[in-house]
């Protein structure tokens, strides 16, 4: 079932590549999809988790000084 | 065949090489050109490799590595994207035309250059630095070793000297990448300009520009695709990506990592004890044939594999040419794009062949060489040619 997510979004592709690097070693939850419409018709990637998974994720990134641009709750549903 | 020409490219590539290119051909789309499968799998691909170089090179982090076509995109990008009407650059008679032509069009809109003199043995004094600096002397750009001698600068003084007055120091590593043990973030260099296909053991077509972050900015030569930032009518600012307009050359960057990875194995310490031990010999060699002249300062051990030389009036082409046809030796000859150096050494008119090893090469292969090389300083084959 669809539910509330939460996306990450990046400068460049190479802040979007690193970030999915570290998470992947890390462990951390969530993966890169096309940027979202919904946010910006740009090209670009974004990395999304679920809700849930949004403050502990950015906490570990914080903790690692892992780049990104911003923080958008999608509220539109999706997968 | 025996090739002695690894200045200009290193042969033969690791078959790990050409196997990357295949792969990266058949398995990846566009790298930073879409969410999917294999676009995904094209930008990993290129951010590893970008990683990979950036701990290769001491750098502070990935973003500091744009991807060129190769030095030379690389040195227009310093140059031209750095320097502005107005401003001082110092540089050396050591350089290639990849620094010098950029340089040379600068000063028609306005750039004074002042070029530093190499002397006989083609070695620059950097001593006397101070005496060229100008209130507006913005950067120095220098060869860190030459493609005609294999002389090496020493950055250390050089690096210090741009510190304290606020240069940009930009280094042309074209013969030092896969070669010296860079550690750039420790490092005074603020660019540094390198191709893929010698020392890295990468293919042509692809090499790279380091930029210290947040000390110098670089303006882009070319702007368009970015796969980022769309509706913007300014291409990003954001590096790497404020110098990679364009679809990279993504077999060509699974290649350089490839080559990377192969010198990595080997060690770079290794690749230069055993390069050290070849050079040696093939100049030890070289030194006892009656009618050869050599080019460049040997009394240091602390240079890059290459050995310059003429055979008394020989034209350097004809030499070249006798090695290859008759022998099977490939060299180069004439100015090997490096003017000022050969007016420097005294050999603007006729050039000189250049011998370039690598740890590729055989201590047989260079018997092979010298025993050429004395036929054709005795004067065997210059009668049939000449």
């Amino acid at each position: 079932m669809a539910k509330t997510r939460v996306v990450v979004t990046f400068r460049t592709t190479t802040e979007a590549m690193a970030w999915e690097r570290t998470c992947k070693t890390e462990g951390l939850p969530g993966r890169l999809i096309p940027m979202p419409v919904e946010i910006s018709a740009e090209c670009g990637l974004a990395w999304i988790v679920s809700k849930e998974e949004k403050e502990p994720l950015l906490m570990r990134a914080r903790q690692l000084d892992l780049s990104y641009a911003d923080v958008i709750e999608l509220k539109k549903e999706t997968r | 065949m025996i090739y002695l020409d690894q200045a200009a490219t290193s042969y033969p590539k690791p078959p790990e090489v050409g196997k990357a290119m295949c792969l990266a051909l058949q398995t990846a789309g566009n790298s930073g050109r879409g969410g999917h499968l294999l676009s995904l799998e094209a930008s990993r691909l290129v951010f590893e490799v970008r990683w990979e170089l950036a701990r290769f090179f001491g750098a502070e982090d990935a973003s500091c590595l744009a991807f060129t076509a190769n030095a030379t995109e690389s040195l227009n990008l310093a140059l031209l994207g750095v320097l502005r009407p107005g401003d001082h650059v110092i540089t050396t008679e050591l350089e290639h035309n990849s620094v010098l032509r950029p340089l040379y069009s600068l000063e028609k809109r306005g750039v004074e250059v002042t070029i530093l003199k190499a002397d006989r043995l083609g070695v620059v004094d950097f001593s006397n630095l101070g005496s060229h600096l100008r209130l507006n002397t913005r950067a120095l750009v220098v060869n860190h070793a030459s493609n005609v001698t294999g002389n090496v600068v020493d950055l250390g003084f050089v690096g210090e000297f741009c510190q304290d007055h606020d240069l940009i120091l930009i280094v042309d590593a074209a013969q030092t990448a896969g070669w010296y043990p860079y550690d750039l973030q420790h490092s005074p260099i603020d660019i540094l300009a390198f191709t893929g296909h010698k020392g890295l053991w990468g293919p042509q077509g692809v090499g790279g520009i380091y930029v210290k972050p947040d000390r110098v900015g670089v303006r882009p030569l070319k702007t368009g695709g970015s796969g980022v930032q769309t509706f913007s009518k300014t291409h990003p600012s954001e590096m790497p990506e404020a110098l990679e307009a364009g679809t990279l050359n993504l077999p060509g960057i699974a290649g350089l990592g490839a080559g990377l990875r192969y010198i990595q194995n080997l060690g770079l310490s290794q690749i230069r004890k055993n390069e050290a031990e070849l050079i040696t010999y093939f100049y030890q060699g070289v030194r006892g044939i009656p009618g050869i002249e050599v080019y460049g300062d040997f009394s240091c051990l602390n240079r890059c594999p290459i050995v310059s030389l003429n055979i008394e009036d020989m034209d350097s082409s004809l030499v070249s040419r006798l090695l290859a046809e008759e022998y099977g030796i490939f060299t180069r000859s004439g100015g090997h794009c490096a003017p000022l150096m050969h007016a420097a050494l005294g050999t603007k008119e006729r050039g000189a062949v250049r011998f370039s090893l690598s740890h590729m090469n055989t201590k047989e292969e260079l018997d092979v060489a010298l025993q050429a090389l004395a036929e054709l300083a005795a004067g065997q084959g210059r009668e049939y040619h000449g």
